[in-house]
């Protein structure tokens, strides 16, 4: 299953990567192969089978609701490309 | 400018499902311990790791809020899933730390329930589709320094527990959507899930409306509808929008699937910029969390902790206390009303619920409007024994009603009993025969024309002298009294 230029493209946008031609075709054949391979996947007769969600059989785990100290606040904000006071500030953003 | 013909209007029925977020009450949030009081703290301050979204951190799922979603879930008549599970719902917006929100897709907490409106004098269920779980996202707030806008990060709100409950397409007009909205956040305050204040967030609607010809279930464009901060503003901004999609027809035109937001001071919803690649959300099950199985006494345990909910109470308002529709639903829709009207019925067994109910819905409402407080603080303040008594003054004659209104008015501004207010200020209701006399006299004297009216055939005169009795004793005398010796003395004339 070959991707198309504009799905390679899309994905990349949801990824929020920048793309040269050189990587198009890179990363695009990359992701047809791995496609193929479920391609393979999929013949497989799964009939009857419950879908797994989960690859181990741990199930409810949870914790009480109780309040464990946060960072403080020059913690939190110690790695911020740009830190405004106590906020992070970055570039505008629409509502 | 005349317009052209528009194209005969079709009879169309308008179609609304209703999605709502509502945060929930726990301490802690969603998947951290960090606390979830986000609103009350310095920016960035409620932060850690997990809901910061570091990478290489593990989240952990608070058990309250599962309980949470499960008590709303079963409040609704929803069944709760044997297997529930947490899916990883992606969109790069900045205010989501991760670039991902931990959901509930395909396997929520609960599924296909219902709850009741009534419009209309009608009873209509309207269908829950699912009721599931989720995390908040950061606070943005956006600057504009001359010119040079950006904006600022506060992460505090970031993974507050969240629920959504999602309706079906089951409303017809803006007043079913109201009406389901007040039920709704009635509920969720019944059950103490939520704080579930609109005007502070914690309870949020976006709304599905599409319309189409009467008699089908032809789909036309869904739109959604955004940014109604208030049950007033889910109404009118639904009002609207029927209209308009009415209006675009009728002149031809084609309707768009697009989602708008409503505009307060205009009045108006206007098309929102539409993020295309945003709505590919690529859910994929959340590898970090095991799901759920929720164990069937746990479920029942829950089950056992829900409260009467207000269709309940009201029924029960009704049928223990007699009172009418009316009442028992203005004091069934909020809990704590309903809590503090069961206090006053039976702190006084001799007093009558509905006359109760009388000065709870008349009064002391009056006092919550000009006031802006809410029926708890005024529960401290009047207490229900003291407002009990003064009910019964009224109802004994003591006083009048009208002075019974100031008398509780006081009461809230002070905290004295009625009957303290009553000595202080000689508020008594004269029914003293020989008082009332003198006073009837003296109407008699100062009013020959009213008299010569009397004598004329005019039944008015007596009102008109009972009137001026009541004023000379400011309010005080007994009108039943003032107006049977008034009319007695003018028959002895
Ligand atoms: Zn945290």
């Amino acid at each position: 299953m070959k991707l198309s230029r504009e799905e390679v493209l899309h994905i990349a946008a949801l990824a929020k990567l920048g793309m040269t031609e050189d990587d198009i075709h890179h990363f695009g054949g990359q992701l047809s192969n791995i496609l193929e391979n479920f391609e393979v996947l999929k013949g497989v007769d799964t009939e009857g089978i419950q879908p797994t969600a989960q690859a181990n059989s741990v199930c409810n785990v949870m914790r009480d609701d109780v309040i464990a100290p946060s960072l403080s606040q020059e913690e939190v904000l110690a790695n911020a490309p740009k830190r405004d006071g106590e906020f992070f500030r970055i570039r505008p953003v629409m509502e | 400018m005349e317009t052209t013909n528009p194209i005969p209007a079709l009879d169309y029925e308008t179609v609304i499902g209703l999605e709502v977020h509502a945060q929930l009450r726990t301490r802690s949030k969603m998947y951290c311990s960090c606390s979830s009081d986000y609103a009350n703290a310095p920016p960035n301050t409620h932060v850690c790791p997990v809901c910061l979204g570091m990478p290489g951190v593990l989240p952990n799922i608070n058990r309250q809020a599962v309980e949470y979603a499960m008590m709303t879930a079963q409040a609704l008549n929803c069944s709760i899933s044997q297997y529930t599970k947490f899916d990883r719902k992606n969109y790069p917006y900045p205010d989501l730390m991760k670039g991902y929100q931990i959901s509930q897709y395909d396997q929520p907490v609960g599924l296909g329930g219902w709850l009741n409106i009534e419009v209309n004098q009608k009873i209509k269920r309207i269908g829950i589709t699912r009721v599931h779980q989720e995390e908040d996202v950061a606070k943005l707030l956006h600057r504009d320094e001359g010119g040079m806008a950006y904006s600022l990060v506060d992460v505090n709100r970031s993974g507050v527990p969240l629920m959504e409950i999602v309706s079906e397409p089951d409303m017809r007009s803006a007043e079913e959507a109201r009406a389901y909205l007040v039920k709704l956040h009635s509920i969720l305050r019944y059950l103490g899930v939520s704080t579930a204040n609109m005007e502070e967030g914690s309870f949020r609607c976006d709304a599905n409306i599409s319309i189409r010809p009467r008699g089908t279930d032809k789909l036309l464009a869904k739109v959604e509808v955004k940014n109604m901060n208030s049950f007033r503003a889910v109404f009118r901004a639904l009002e609207y929008e029927g209209e308009r999609q009415r209006k675009v027809l009728s002149q031809g035109g084609r309707l768009a699937q697009e989602t708008r937001g409503w505009v307060e001071p205009e009045g108006k919803t206007v098309s929102q910029r539409s993020k295309e690649f945003a709505h590919d959300y690529r859910y994929f099950p959340e590898p970090d969390l095991p799901p759920i199985t929720p164990s069937s006494a746990w479920v029942e345990n829950v089950r056992a902790m829900l409260p009467e909910l207000p269709e309940a109470r009201f029924n029960r308002f009704v049928s223990q206390f007699g009172l009418p529709v009316y009442d028992a639903n203005l004091l069934t829709e909020n809990r704590e009303t309903a809590e503090y009207y069961e206090l006053l019925v039976s702190s006084d067994p001799e007093v009558s619920p509905k006359e109760i109910s009388n000065w709870l819905v008349g009064a002391a409402a009056g006092i919550l409007n000009t006031s802006g407080c809410d029926i708890i603080d005024f529960g401290r303040r009047v207490n229900p024994q003291n407002f009990t008594a003064l009910v019964k003054l009224v109802s004994k004659a003591v006083i009048n009603s009208g002075t019974g209104k100031v008398v509780l008015e006081e009461m809230f501004d002070s905290g004295k009993t009625a009957q303290t207010i009553i000595n202080e200020k000689g508020l008594g209701q004269i029914s003293d025969t020989s008082e009332l006399e003198t006073a009837a006299f003296e109407v008699i004297r100062d009013n020959p024309q009213a008299v010569a009216d009397f004598k004329a055939g005019k039944a008015q005169a007596v009102k008109f002298m009972v009137g001026q009795l009541m004023r000379l004793s400011k309010g005080r005398a007994n009108p039943n009294m003032a107006s049977e010796i008034i009319t007695r003395k003018l028959g002895e004339l």
